[in-house]
C-alpha cells in the first residue's frame, strides 16, 4: 500500500490524563485513557471503533479532531490538496485551522449539539462563513443544498432546534458536518440516543452520503450489530489498548481474542437454544488508572494462564490484515458470532 | 389458578392544556408466577406508563381513566386477602404503600437517579425492610448484606456503607436489584434496567435476574426498547405502539413468525444476521402520530407497508384478535400472512 492510499494513520497514540490531589495539585497518577492505539483509514472507507464505556474510544475520536492534545503518538492526515501528509498531533491550533474542514464530527446527543438559540439556517451557515466557503446567494444556495441532502425541507431552515425530533436533529448535525466537504467524518455513537426505526433512517442516510461523496468514516460505537453493518475494518479496544484489529467479516466470523468472543456471546441471542452458551464475564472492566499487570483482560479471561498476568501481549499480525494482542491466538479455537446465534 | 397480575383494558390519559394524551389506550395482559412478560416499544409508546400504573405512580397530570389491574395478594399479607383491584386502591394510603416494595417492586433505567445520593446504599436497602417488617436494625442489616451477596457485589460488608456515587454503573444496578428484591416481592417491574449498561454488564444483569427469578419464583414485567434483550429474557412478548398492543405472543413466535406489519418492520430495522452488510436497512416511514389525536383504527395506519392507505385500517375500530395459541394481533385487515 503506497502512502497516498491512506487518508488517516494513527500510530501508537496515547492520552494520559493526570490526576491531581491535595492543596498543591500534585499529580498522583494518570488515567491511561488511550495507551498505544494504531490504525489507518483509507479514503472512502469506514473504520469501526468499538469497545465498552471507558475503553477510550471517544478519546481517540477527540484527539483526531484536535479537541485533546495527545500525550504521545502520531496522527498522520493526508489533505486532499496533494500537499502531502501532516502530523496533526504536533500541530498548533493555528496550524490546524485550515485542515479542520477536512475532518468533521457528529455526536451522540443531537439535543446537546445544536445551539437552541440559532435557527437551522444559522447553524448550517456558520461553518461556511467561519471558513470563508461561501457568501451571499452562494451561501444560501449551499445551505438549501445541505438541508435537502439530509432529507429535510427548505422551509425547515427558519425553525429552531426544539421543533425537531431526535432523528431530525441528527440529520441537521450531519448536514452541518457535510457543509465543508470533509474527507473524514468522526461519528461518535451517532444513533445510540435514537429509536431503532429512526436509527435505521440515520444509518441509511449515512451510507447514502458516504457513497455519494466518497468520504471516510471513523464510526465509534458500542453496538456490535451496527458496527458490523457499517464497517469494512474494525478496531476493538479494551482499557485504552487495541485488542483486535481486523476486517469486519474476519472479526465476526473468526475472532482471535477471547474478549472479542465474550463480547459476541453477550449480544442478545435470537435463538433461545443458544442462550446457555453465553460467556458471562466475571467482574468489571479494569481500572484505567491502575490496569492489571500483563494482559489487562486476564482477570476476566476464560483462557488465562500464568504468562498472561506477567507479560503484556504485543499486537501481532496473524493472518492477512488481522492483528491481535493475545499470547494464545494461534492455539485457541474461539467461537464467532454465528455460533452464539447473535441477533446481529 | 388465576394469574398473579391481570391487567384488563387499562387506559391512562394525560390531561394537558393542549388536550388529552392517551398514553395507554386499552391494554390487557396477564402475568403468571415465575414468568417474564416483555413489553417492547419505541419511545413514546406508553410502555413505561403501563409499569407505573401497576404501582400507581403515574406522574401528574396522568390518570387511570378506565380498566382494572387485578392483583392476587400474598397469603401472608396482613392488610387484604384474595384478589384486589389496584386501580381502586388509594395511591396515597397505606394499602398502596404496603404493596409497593413488598409485593410489587420496580427497578429503573438509571440507577444513579433512583438512589438518594446523600444516603448510603445499605440504609436505602434496609429502609424497605424496616418499613415492611418488624425486624430490628441489626437483623435488617444482616439481611441486606445477604442480599448484596446474592446479587454478586463483592465485599458486601464494606459496600453496604458506600454511597451510590462510589459504585460503578453495574454495581449500582445490582444494588438497585437488591433494594427491589429485599422484601421478596412476587412481581418485579423492570423498566429498561440494562439500557445504560455495556453489553458484558447487561449480560451479567440479565443472567442475575433469571437466576433470582428461579430462586424466588417472582414474575417479571420487563420493559425495553431493545428487541434482543426482550428475546433473551421473556417468555411472552407484548409489542406496544401508540399506547396500544399491536401483537402479543410467546417469544419464539414474535421473533420467528411476527404477524403484525409493525412488529415485522421493527425487526427488519435492526441489522440482523441475514442483512447484507452496508446495504440499506428497512425503515419505518414517517413518525409517530401526534399524541393529542384520537385514532379509532390502527395507529400504524399511514406508516404501514401492507395496508397501502386502505381506509379500512383507519376506520375499523382497534381490536386485538386471537390468531393462535397465545398469539394475538391487532391488524384490522389481517394483512398478516397466516
Amino acid at each position: 500500500m503506497s502512502q497516498s492510499d491512506v487518508l488517516l494513520e494513527v500510530k501508537n497514540l496515547k492520552k494520559h490524563f493526570p490526576i491531581y490531589r491535595g492543596v498543591f495539585k500534585k499529580v498522583v497518577g494518570y488515567v491511561k485513557a488511550v495507551d498505544g492505539v494504531s490504525f489507518s483509514i483509507k479514503p472512502g472507507e469506514t473504520l469501526g471503533l468499538v469497545g465498552e464505556s471507558g475503553c477510550g474510544k471517544s478519546t481517540v475520536g477527540r484527539m483526531i479532531m484536535g479537541a485533546y492534545r495527545p500525550t504521545s503518538g502520531e496522527i498522520w492526515f493526508t489533505p486532499p490538496d496533494g500537499s502531502g501528509k501532516v502530523n496533526l498531533a504536533e500541530m498548533s491550533p493555528k496550524e490546524m485551522k485550515p485542515l479542520r474542514p477536512h475532518i468533521q464530527m457528529i455526536f451522540q446527543d443531537p439535543f446537546a449539539s445544536l445551539n437552541p438559540r440559532m435557527t437551522i439556517r444559522e447553524i448550517l451557515a456558520e461553518p461556511l462563513i467561519v471558513n470563508n466557503i461561501a457568501k451571499g446567494a452562494a451561501l444560501e444556495g449551499r445551505v438549501r443544498e445541505l438541508i435537502e441532502l439530509v432529507g429535510l425541507k427548505v422551509q425547515h431552515l427558519t425553525r429552531y432546534p426544539h421543533a425537531f425530533s431526535g432523528g431530525q436533529r441528527q440529520r441537521i448535525c450531519i448536514a452541518r458536518a457535510m457543509g465543508l466537504y470533509p474527507r473524514l467524518l468522526v461519528a461518535d455513537e451517532p444513533t445510540s440516543a435514537l429509536d431503532v426505526s429512526v436509527q435505521a433512517q440515520i444509518v441509511n442516510l449515512s451510507l447514502e452520503i458516504q457513497n455519494q461523496m466518497g468520504l471516510a468514516y471513523l464510526f465509534i460505537s458500542h453496538d456490535l450489530g451496527l458496527i458490523r453493518h457499517f464497517s469494512q475494518k474494525i478496531v476493538l479496544m479494551y482499557v485504552g489498548k487495541v485488542v483486535e484489529y481486523a476486517p469486519a467479516q474476519n472479526l465476526f466470523v473468526k475472532p482471535l481474542h477471547p474478549y472479542t468472543e465474550a463480547l459476541m456471546s453477550n449480544v442478545p441471542s435470537v435463538r433461545p437454544e443458544l442462550v446457555g452458551k453465553k460467556i458471562i464475564l466475571k467482574g468489571e472492566t479494569a481500572d484505567p488508572i491502575n490496569p492489571p499487570p500483563g494482559c489487562a483482560f486476564h482477570p476476566r479471561c476464560l483462557y488465562s494462564q500464568e504468562i498472561c498476568s506477567n507479560e503484556e501481549p504485543k499486537l501481532r499480525q496473524i493472518g492477512p490484515d488481522h492483528v491481535v494482542a493475545c499470547h494464545f491466538s494461534e492455539t485457541l479455537t474461539l467461537n464467532g458470532c454465528d455460533a452464539f446465534g447473535c441477533s446481529i | 389458578m388465576p394469574p398473579l397480575l391481570e391487567v384488563d383494558d387499562l387506559q391512562v390519559h394525560f390531561f394537558i392544556d393542549e388536550g388529552t394524551v392517551r398514553a395507554v389506550d386499552g391494554v390487557s395482559f396477564s402475568l403468571e408466577q415465575g414468568k417474564t412478560l416483555g413489553i417492547v416499544g419505541e419511545s413514546g409508546s406508553g410502555k413505561s406508563v403501563i409499569g407505573q400504573s401497576i404501582l400507581r405512580i403515574v406522574p401528574s397530570p396522568g390518570k387511570i381513566v378506565n380498566g382494572r389491574i387485578l392483583f392476587q395478594m400474598g397469603p401472608n399479607d396482613v392488610n387484604e386477602q384474595g384478589i384486589i383491584d389496584l386501580v381502586t386502591v388509594d395511591a396515597k394510603k397505606s394499602l398502596a404503600r404496603s404493596i409497593r416494595g413488598s409485593e410489587i417492586s420496580m427497578i429503573f433505567q438509571e440507577p444513579m437517579n433512583s438512589f438518594s445520593p446523600v444516603h448510603t446504599v445499605g440504609s436505602q436497602i434496609m429502609e424497605a425492610l424496616l418499613l415492611h417488617s418488624d425486624l430490628s436494625k441489626a437483623e435488617a442489616r444482616n439481611q441486606a448484606i445477604e442480599m448484596l451477596i446474592r446479587v454478586g457485589i463483592p465485599q458486601p460488608e464494606n459496600r453496604i456503607d458506600a454511597y451510590p456515587h462510589q459504585l460503578s454503573g453495574g454495581m449500582r444496578q445490582r444494588a438497585m436489584i437488591a433494594m427491589a428484591l429485599i422484601c421478596r416481592p412476587r412481581v418485579l417491574i423492570a423498566d429498561e434496567p440494562t439500557t445504560a449498561l455495556d453489553v458484558t454488564v447487561q449480560a451479567q444483569i440479565l443472567a442475575l435476574l433469571k437466576e433470582l427469578q428461579e430462586e424466588f419464583g417472582m414474575a417479571i414485567l420487563f420493559i425495553s426498547h431493545n428487541l434482543g434483550v426482550i428475546s433473551d429474557i421473556s417468555d411472552d412478548v407484548l409489542v406496544v405502539y401508540f399506547g396500544r398492543v399491536m401483537e402479543q405472543a410467546p417469544v419464539g413466535d414474535i421473533f420467528e413468525n411476527p404477524l403484525h406489519p409493525y412488529t415485522q418492520a421493527l425487526l427488519r430495522s435492526v441489522p440482523g444476521i441475514d442483512t447484507p452488510v452496508r446495504t440499506e436497512l428497512a425503515t419505518i416511514e414517517g413518525s409517530l402520530p401526534d399524541p393529542l389525536t384520537y385514532i379509532v383504527g390502527c395507529p400504524f395506519f399511514g406508516r404501514c407497508n401492507e395496508c397501502g392507505g386502505n381506509t379500512v385500517c383507519r376506520d375499523n375500530p382497534y381490536e386485538l384478535t386471537k390468531v393462535g395459541d397465545r398469539h394475538f394481533v391487532a391488524c384490522p385487515r389481517m394483512c398478516v400472512k397466516l
